[in-house]
C-alpha cells in the first residue's frame, strides 16, 4: 500500500478525477450533438445548446435549432444514461454470478424486457414511457426467472450460465417477432429492428429524463453495496464469513440490474454487448474493486454507446444503423477474447 | 514467515468455540452428513479435524463458521450462541479460510487481505490507518510483505493460499477456521503455516488431511467417521494405532519422542 501521498494529494486526485471525466463526457456529448448530416455547423450547435441552456446568445431558427435540440440533443444523452445503465449492469452481474461473460443481453434480460414492451404496445395496455417500462420490466423479470430456474440451486459453470442465457434470450427474441408479426400493425412490425438489435432514433426528451433518474437512483444503490460486491470475488460463502449480507446483496443487485435493463430496453430496444465491452475495458484502467470500478464503467458506457451511436448514424450516411449494430460487431470478438482468455488460464 | 512473531493483535481474546448436537442432513441422503456431533475448541488451543473423505469434516467447520444450518444443533462462542450475534460481529470474531478458494477477479494481494477489514470498516468508510496496520501485519506473517501489488492471476496455488490466510488474519479474530490450508503448499510452507497457526494464541479450528502434520501442530484433535465423533481429546490420547485402524484403515506405527508424536503409515489394513 502506498500511504505515502500527503493528505492534500489524496483529496486533490478524486476531484480532478470527477472534473476530468466531467469534461470528457461534455466534449463527446457535444460532439455527438455535432456530427452528422444537414450541414450544421459546430458553431450552430452550441448556439443552440447555449440558448437552451440560458445562456445569453442569439438564437438559431427554428427548423435548425429543433435538429440539434430535440433530435441529437436527446438522441446523444440518451445514449449516455443507457450506456451508463447498461455498462453497470454489466459491472453488477458479473460480480455477483462470478462470470466474466454475464451483461442483460448475454443473459436474456434485455430479451425479455423487449417482449414485455411490445407486449404492452401491441394489446394497448396503457400508454406511454412509464407503462412501456413496466412492461418491460415484467418481461425483463420473466426472462431473469426463467434463466435461474433453469440453472437450479447448484452454482453454475460459466459455460452453462451464459448458455442457458442465450437460449433464453433467443425464446424471449422469437415471442417479439411472434407478437409484432402476428398481432401487431405494419408499423409494429417495422419496429421489430428495433426491438431485437435496439437504437437510438426514437430518442425524446420525456425518455432521457426517465432513463436518468432511474439510472441515477440505480448508482446510488449500487454504490452502497460496493464493498459488498468486491467480496463476491470469492464466492458467497467467503463473503458471507466476511459479514457480507450475502442474500440482500444478491437482491438489490439483481432487482437493480432489471429496472434498469427494463427501463433502458423500453427506451432503446436491446442493445448488446455494452455490460460486457466496457467493464472489461475500465478494470483494465481503473482495477476490480467496485467503488471506482462502479462509477467509471458508468462514465465509460456513456462515452462507448455516444460514440457507438454516432458511428452507426454516419458510417453509411444518409442511411442510419441501428447502434445495436455497432456494438454487437465490437461485442463479438470482445466476448471471443475475454472467452479465450479464461480458457488460456 | 518466522514464527514467535506471530501473536494475536491487540485486545483479541481466543474464545471457545463449541456444538452441541450438530445434525446436518441434505435432500437425495438418508444418512445425515453430520449425526449428533458435539464439538469442543478450547480457547487458545489449535484443534485439529480428522476423518477420512466424506465423514464430515468440511462440512462440520462450515457449520461452525454459520454458513451451513445445524438442524437441530446449535453452536456457541463461549456459551454464548453464534446465531444470535449480528453479522457482521460475526465476521470480526470467526474468521473462515475455504479450501480452494478461487477467483476470476485479478485483484492485487492488498486488496484480497483488504477484504479481511470489511467487517471493521463502515459500509461507505475508505479503509482507515488501522485497517492499513492490520494487513500489513497479517502479510508480515504468513512472509508476503512486498508482493502487495502482485495480481491474483499471477500467483502460485501455494501463495494463493498464503494470501487468503492473510485475509482471515487481517480480519483480527478471536477463532480462525480453516478447511484443508495445506492444499497446494510445499512441505516447507507447509510446516511455516501450521506452525504459524500454533503460535497466534487464536483458537485455531483446522481440516487436515495429513495426520503427520495433525499429529505435529494440533494441542487436541477431532477424529469424524461417518458423521460422528469417533474420538476427540488430546492428540496423543486420540491419534492411536487402534483408531487408525478402525477409522482410516491403515496399519501404523505412533510413537511419542519428547514432546511431539510420530505417526508412520505402513500400509493399509488388507495388506
Amino acid at each position: 500500500m502506498t500511504m505515502s501521498s500527503s493528505r492534500s494529494a489524496e483529496l486533490a486526485r478524486p476531484i480532478a478525477a470527477t472534473v476530468g471525466t466531467a469534461l470528457v463526457l461534455a466534449a463527446v456529448a457535444f460532439a455527438a450533438v455535432g456530427t452528422g448530416g444537414g450541414d450544421i455547423t459546430w458553431s450552430e450547435t452550441a448556439r443552440s445548446l447555449g440558448a437552451h441552456l440560458g445562456l445569453p446568445v442569439a438564437p438559431l431558427p427554428a427548423l435548425v435549432d429543433s435538429v440539434v435540440w430535440e433530435l441529437r440533443a436527446p438522441r446523444a444523452l440518451l445514449a449516455a444514461v443507457a450506456g451508463a445503465g447498461l455498462a453497470t449492469c454489466g459491472v453488477v452481474l458479473q460480480a455477483v454470478t462470478r462470470n466474466a461473460l454475464a451483461e442483460p443481453y448475454l443473459l436474456g434480460i434485455s430479451s425479455g424486457a423487449s417482449t414485455g414492451a411490445v407486449l404492452v404496445l401491441v394489446t394497448g395496455l396503457g400508454s406511454g414511457a412509464v407503462s412501456l417500462a413496466g412492461g418491460a420490466l415484467a418481461g425483463g423479470l420473466a426472462a431473469f426467472g426463467l434463466v435461474l430456474l433453469l440453472l437450479g440451486p447448484s452454482t453454475a459453470g460459466a459455460n452453462r450460465l451464459v448458455l442457458t442465457g442465450v437460449v433464453v434470450g433467443q425464446l424471449f427474441a422469437a415471442l417479439t417477432s411472434l407478437v409484432l408479426l402476428g398481432w401487431g400493425d405494419a408499423d409494429a412490425a417495422r419496429g421489430l429492428t428495433y426491438w431485437l438489435t435496439g437504437s437510438l432514433a426514437a430518442a425524446r426528451w420525456p425518455s432521457v429524463l426517465l432513463c436518468a433518474t432511474v439510472v441515477g437512483v440505480a448508482l446510488l444503490a449500487l454504490r452502497l453495496i460496493a464493498s459488498d460486491l468486491d467480496a463476491f470475488a470469492f464466492g458467497a460463502r467467503t463473503a458471507a464469513s466476511l459479514g457480507v449480507p450475502v442474500a440482500a446483496v444478491r437482491a438489490v443487485a439483481l432487482v437493480t440490474t432489471a429496472v434498469v435493463t427494463a427501463v433502458v430496453v423500453s427506451s432503446v430496444g436491446a442493445i448488446g454487448f455494452v455490460g460486457l465491452i466496457v467493464p472489461h475495458a475500465v478494470r483494465a484502467l481503473v482495477g476490480p474493486l467496485h467503488h471506482r470500478l462502479l462509477p467509471a464503467s458508468a462514465v465509460g458506457g456513456a462515452v462507448f454507446l455516444m460514440l457507438a451511436d454516432t458511428v452507426a448514424r454516419t458510417a453509411l450516411a444518409p442511411k442510419q444503423l441501428p447502434a445495436g449494430v455497432v456494438t454487437a460487431l465490437l461485442g463479438v470478438p470482445a466476448f471471443l477474447l475475454i472467452l479465450h482468455r479464461r480458457e488460456r488460464q | 514467515m518466522s514464527p514467535g512473531t506471530a501473536a494475536p493483535a491487540r485486545g483479541v481474546r481466543p474464545v471457545e468455540i463449541s456444538g452441541q448436537g450438530l445434525t446436518v442432513r441434505v435432500r437425495g441422503r438418508t444418512a445425515p452428513i453430520l449425526d449428533d456431533v458435539g464439538f469442543t475448541a478450547p480457547a487458545g488451543c489449535v484443534t485439529g479435524l480428522i476423518g477420512p473423505n466424506g465423514s464430515g469434516k468440511s462440512t462440520l467447520l462450515h457449520t461452525l463458521a454459520g454458513s451451513t444450518s445445524p438442524q437441530p444443533g446449535v453452536v456457541r462462542l463461549d456459551g454464548r450462541p453464534f446465531g444470535e450475534l449480528p453479522r457482521r460481529e460475526r465476521a470480526r470474531t470467526v474468521a473462515v479460510m475455504e479450501q480452494n478458494s478461487d477467483s476470476d477477479t485479478d485483484l492485487a494481494v492488498a486488496d484480497v487481505v483488504a477484504l479481511g477489514r470489511l467487517p471493521h470498516r463502515g459500509r461507505m468508510a475508505p479503509a482507515g490507518p488501522q485497517d492499513a496496520a492490520a494487513c500489513a501485519r497479517a502479510l508480515d506473517l504468513v512472509g508476503l510483505t512486498g508482493t502487495e501489488q502482485r495480481r491474483w492471476r499471477t500467483l502460485s496455488g501455494g501463495e494463493r493460499q498464503r494470501v487468503q490466510a492473510a485475509r482471515a488474519l487481517a480480519q483480527e479474530p478471536a477463532v480462525l477456521l480453516l478447511d484443508e490450508p495445506t492444499n497446494h503448499l510445499d512441505v516447507q510452507h507447509q510446516h511455516e503455516l501450521l506452525s504459524l497457526l500454533a503460535t497466534t494464541g487464536l483458537t485455531v479450528v483446522v481440516v487436515l488431511h495429513d495426520l503427520a502434520l495433525a499429529a505435529r501442530y494440533c494441542d487436541r484433535l477431532v477424529v469424524l467417521h461417518e458423521g460422528r465423533t469417533h474420538a476427540a481429546g488430546r492428540t496423543h490420547e486420540v491419534l492411536t494405532a487402534d483408531t487408525l485402524r478402525t477409522v482410516f484403515g491403515v496399519r501404523a506405527d505412533v510413537s511419542r519422542h519428547a514432546d511431539t508424536l510420530r505417526v508412520e503409515v505402513l500400509g493399509s489394513v488388507g495388506d
